[in-house]
């Protein structure tokens, strides 16, 4: 059979990896919604989950049984199919991300060079861009599906501001892509790895329009108007109940952790541990020091969106529209013309 | 068969089944749904050409955004089952016999071009749809159609812009 002429090895290798890395996000994810009740309890100064088990350690396996628990409930008037669809695109958006995600350097394992990479494609960062703009469709379809007012408004808030902000993160990423030459996230990497400084050095007001569109895209506060609950009640997954809903709130997070990662890796050099030199040590042990050092950065970045949502409350929806029309994209643009100019005058 | 050659058979039957599907919805947020899967299976066959660049461009561009756009509209616009206009018998038998004779003159047309008798695309190799070679041929050979359509983008940008302050 020709078909099936393939390198068994190497599919086998890409599906451990991709298992890691899928179940390694849920679980993070899992683990980050605990962090964040934490850290808003730290924020306002109480004590937050501490019941079950030790630190309140078990809190996030304990809200996973009471979701799975719970009655699954579809209203009468929604459009079953598409009801059902709509979590299950929102987590699978979210979830492909990880795949053009450079997690380390190579390792070796019996005998084979296996890279910590489920796919080096030569346009990595717009294959991210694609499976963002797929996410749009888990919430306009679960808020259409839903047959409320109040979910389609929210689910077409949810859109307009993906849309928008989709603009201004495009344009400051453009910026970035001219000082690399490469759409490749591992080759990003490397360059930052040999060259003297890491990305945010020279795009620094890139970085922070790219950081700006994330927190939108993520619909995190305070651009989290897609869940406004006091002008749409509970937002786009009003209706959705149990695993479904679990589902919506778990993508959040999981997009959240994937853009920590693709910020980590655009602007902050990745798996790169800054002042250490990977040669000096052995290539699997230097592997695993870069999957760590990308990890505390994600943590990092993660905490960071808690902060700020802990910190700063929600836009209003035209302050929201403004700032990513009026103010953002033209500084975008800016940014753009300052890169141009500094690589035509070689500097 | 080549696994290149069974995924283009997936494909091609997918991006069949969708199209079909979109003309035979009832419902017109599962056509629109549909419609995306067939750039989907478009996209499966660009990267089949090893035209990556222009695979993804199609689903951020139409799949992304364009089709954001229709769900948008359809959403938004209150459709009934029983308020849509039934056609009649007739118009709908001359719908049947145009397009049937497009799609018997089309068959015929592409059966007698000799240009692409015998002759393969390039499967899997070739690297004009990568994004280097692409980004140099539309910056040295094609520059000045590049520039126009560009162009042409700015002044419907305009435009936009134009209706939008109404």
């Amino acid at each position: 059979m020709t078909i099936l002429a393939f390198d068994w090895g190497l599919v086998i290798e890409k599906l451990i990896l991709i298992a890691v890395v899928v179940f390694g996000s849920l679980g993070i994810a899992l683990y980050t919604t605990f962090g964040e009740r934490k850290v808003a309890a730290i924020l306002q100064d109480r004590p937050g989950p501490n019941r079950a088990g030790p630190f309140g350690l078990l809190q996030p396996l304990a809200d996973g049984i009471k979701l799975i628990m719970k009655e699954e409930i579809i209203p009468t008037a929604a459009n079953k199919w598409l009801f059902i669809l709509g979590p299950a695109l929102a987590m699978t958006a979210s979830l492909m991300t990880c795949a053009v995600i450079p997690w380390g350097s190579d390792i070796e394992l019996f005998g084979r060079k296996i890279a910590l990479q489920i796919a080096d494609i030569n346009i990595g960062i717009l294959y991210v861009f694609a499976v963002v703009s797929m996410g749009v469709y888990g919430i306009m379809i679960g808020g259409w599906a839903s047959n409320n007012k109040f979910s389609l408004m929210s689910s077409l808030r949810a859109a307009s501001q993906a849309i928008s902000y989709e603009l201004a993160m495009g344009l400051a990423l453009i910026a970035l892509l001219m000082t690399t030459g490469s759409l490749s996230l591992k080759t990003i990497v490397e360059q930052q790895i040999q060259g003297n400084w890491w990305n945010i050095v020279y795009q620094p007001l890139g970085f922070l329009l790219f950081f700006i569109a994330a927190l939108a895209e993520c619909n995190r506060t305070p651009f989290d108007l897609p869940e406004a609950e006091n002008e749409l009640n509970f937002g786009y997954h009003q209706e959705y109940s149990s695993m479904k809903l679990g589902f919506y709130l778990f993508a959040e997070y999981i997009n959240m952790i994937m853009s920590s990662a693709i910020m980590a890796s655009m602007y902050f050099g990745g798996y790169d541990l800054p002042f250490f030199d990977e040669s000096t040590v052995a290539p699997n042990i230097a592997a695993m020091i870069g999957v760590g050092t990308l990890l505390i950065k994600i943590v990092l970045f993660v905490f960071l969106f808690m902060w700020i949502r802990w910190t700063i409350p929600r836009f209003r929806y035209d302050q929201l529209m403004n700032l990513g029309w009026k103010t953002m994209i033209p500084l975008a643009l800016f940014n753009l013309l300052i890169t141009g100019a500094l690589i035509l005058a070689n500097l | 068969m080549s696994t290149v050659d069974v995924l283009f058979y997936l494909l091609s039957a997918f991006a069949i089944v969708s199209a079909t599907m979109v003309l035979i919805s009832k419902n017109p947020i599962h056509s629109v749904l549909w419609l995306i899967l067939v750039f989907f299976a478009i996209s499966g066959h660009y990267i089949l050409l090893n035209a990556q660049f222009l695979a993804i461009v199609n689903i951020i561009v139409y799949a992304g955004a364009i089709m954001v756009l229709f769900l948008f509209v359809i959403m938004l616009m209150n459709i009934k089952k029983d308020a849509e206009p039934q056609k009649q018998l007739l118009v709908k038998l001359t719908g049947v016999v145009a397009a049937g004779s497009l799609l018997t003159l089309l068959i015929a047309v592409v059966k007698q071009t000799t240009q692409i008798q015998d002759k393969q695309v390039l499967l899997k190799e070739g690297s004009i749809g990568l994004i280097h070679p692409l980004g140099q041929a539309l910056f040295t050979d094609y520059v000045i159609p590049f520039e126009i359509s560009s162009v042409l983008f700015l002044s419907a940008m305009v435009g936009a812009v134009i209706i939008g302050k109404k």
